[in-house]
């Protein structure tokens, strides 16, 4: 079949789009059909170079994931076969699965979606330090490239394929398993998945270089919610990404930092804010609340009101008064004290902020916080230290821009009225 | 099916969590022993025991023509290793939740580390 140049450039951002679909689901399958990461991952890609050769030419088959996994099954029986190495593990595992019973065609085997749930829980096992986890989730599941992981990280690549091949040492050497949990074992574990994923996400966050991680971090949220549909907090942990990605569009303009108060409301995405609202609404029906299902419900205040003024501050406070039962962390009182000051006054807000000081003193929306309650109280010089501290403790450049505006603005005798809340 | 080593460590001589009076002995002892029995009938219990501190240590190394012999413990070091088990895991998940066992009859911290290859053990 000819195909015109048109239709295989078409195809061309097609295979792309499918391998990045397929790359989670295909290497979980190898892992399981084989127990062995590098082997899996080697031979997905070696299914994608012989995709890449032939799909331009033949199309995309009807089933183009279960398609990768029978091309890099088969791959990986050949490897086996050739390598010293592979003809041991064969023989080690005879129930390898990769043969059909008295035959040398294998079988065709489509992706379970359970492997890819197993995968999850293995890359976020507690036994590994949590940046391991995290490049590896990204690697194996993202299906990320190892310098697209290391750039995400500010971590050169071969810095990050070393950090790569010690997680999968320590997975080989200590023999963590490829399964779900046991029930009881369930919430410790499902929590440190949780946590691999939001931190994906908020490593995404006001950084343009590094946007895709927080679309990588709501596709894996999403397809947690799918394996684990009776777990309220991974709805919840999806909910929240959703209604803070939907502010995304608003959060800056030309590269500057619009702040909530600030921002044009019509430009919110509506059918995020939605789904999410939608989320919160069905985690309030079973009543299981947890932290990321009450951070939700916080962000969908937000995103339901028309002005920053007509906001449910007062609900917004009862939530992270509720937060903070389950989460004491200071980062929950100082966002709580940012609502406190929408009711009870900027006063009431800095009391709180200053007694945090001592846990968050490097944390530079502490000070942010405690620059924009001076402000609003008329102390000028205070205020301008406390965004000049925060200036030298922001993480990225658009937090920093935005920090040294107002220090620039308060130098300059401006108007002491702007008051609001970094989004 | 591997084996893992379950370490506890001191700390200068000091075991934080040791019992201090003969009762708090006693309810350690029984703790302890059912552990081990619970161990011993999972088929779990490989070896294990309670070591005497750093002062009681000597060290061993080739010289020359002749292995050298000093007083001492190996490393300088604040923390020595204080017990172990030696205990038969399936994988990581079953030797932790065996540590964490181990944890709670000891109230003390430990560390789980896996075999590379012992003399015996049945890959």
């Amino acid at each position: 079949m000819t195909r015109t140049v048109a239709e295989r450039r078409a195809d061309a951002t097609a295979i792309e789009r499918v391998f990045r679909e397929a790359y989670g689901q295909a290497v979980a399958t190898l892992i399981r059909l084989s127990g062995d990461i590098t082997l899996a991952e080697d031979a997905v890609q070696d299914a994608f170079a012989v995709a890449s050769a032939r799909w331009p030419i033949d199309g995309i088959p009807p089933n183009p994931a279960g398609w990768i996994v029978t091309t890099a099954r088969n791959r990986a029986i050949d490897d086996l076969r050739r390598s010293a190495r592979g003809r041991e593990l064969h023989e080690q595992l005879g129930a390898f699965a990769f043969h059909g019973p008295n035959t040398d065609e294998p079988e065709e085997v489509g992706p379970v979606k359970d492997d890819r749930l197993r995968l999850i829980f293995t890359c976020c096992h507690p036994a590994l330090r949590p940046e391991h986890q995290v490049a590896l989730t990204l690697r194996l599941l993202g299906g990320l490239s190892v310098e697209e992981v290391g750039r995400s990280f500010l971590v050169s690549e071969p810095a990050m394929a070393k950090r790569l091949v010690r997680a999968k040492f320590k997975i080989d050497a200590a023999k963590i398993p490829y399964r779900v949990p046991v029930e009881a074992d369930l919430p410790t574990r499902l929590r440190s998945v949780l946590s691999v994923l939001y931190l994906i996400y908020n490593t995404g966050f006001n950084d343009p270089e590094r946007a895709t991680l927080r679309s990588e971090a709501i596709v894996l949220a999403r397809a947690l919610v799918e394996l684990m549909p009776d777990e309220p907090e991974t709805a919840g942990l999806l909910g929240l990404m959703l209604l803070s990605e939907s502010r995304e569009a608003a959060r800056t303009v030309d590269g500057e930092l619009v702040l909530l108060r600030d921002q044009d409301r019509t430009t919110w995405d509506r059918s995020m804010i939605d789904e999410g609202q939608a989320i919160v609404r069905s985690c309030i029906g079973r009543d299981r609340p947890g932290p990321f299902q009450l951070q939700a419900a916080i962000q969908a205040v937000h995103c339901d009101a028309d002005s920053f003024e007509g906001t449910d501050w007062p609900q917004v406070v009862t939530l992270y008064d509720h937060l903070f039962s389950v989460v004491p962390t200071p980062v929950v009182a100082l966002n709580r004290a940012i609502a406190v000051a929408e009711i009870e006054g900027p006063g009431a807000a800095l009391a709180i902020l200053d007694a945090l000081g001592s846990d968050l003193d490097t944390y530079h929306l502490l000070h942010a916080a405690r620059g924009t309650m001076l402000r609003r109280l008329g102390r000028r010089d205070a205020a301008q230290a406390a965004f000049e501290r925060a200036a030298h403790l922001a993480p990225t450049e658009t937090d920093q821009l935005f920090l040294v505006q107002q220090v620039k603005e308060l130098a300059e005798g401006g108007a002491l009225t702007q008051n609001g809340q970094v989004d | 099916m591997g084996q893992y080593l379950l370490s506890t460590y001191e700390v200068e001589g000091d075991v934080p969590g040791t019992p201090s009076s003969p009762e708090e002995m006693k309810t350690f002892m029984e703790r302890v022993m059912t552990l081990e029995d619970e161990m011993e009938k999972t088929g779990t219990f490989v070896f294990g025991g309670a070591l005497h501190g750093p002062d009681a240590s000597t060290v061993l190394r080739t010289g020359e023509g002749d292995v050298v012999m000093t007083d001492g413990p190996f490393v300088e070091a604040k923390e020595h290793i204080g017990g172990f088990y030696i205990i038969n895991a399936d994988d990581l998940d079953a030797a932790l939740g065996w540590g964490r066992k181990v944890v709670d009859a000891i109230q003390h911290p430990i560390e789980v580390r896996p075999f590379r290859a012992t003399g015996r053990v049945q890959a």
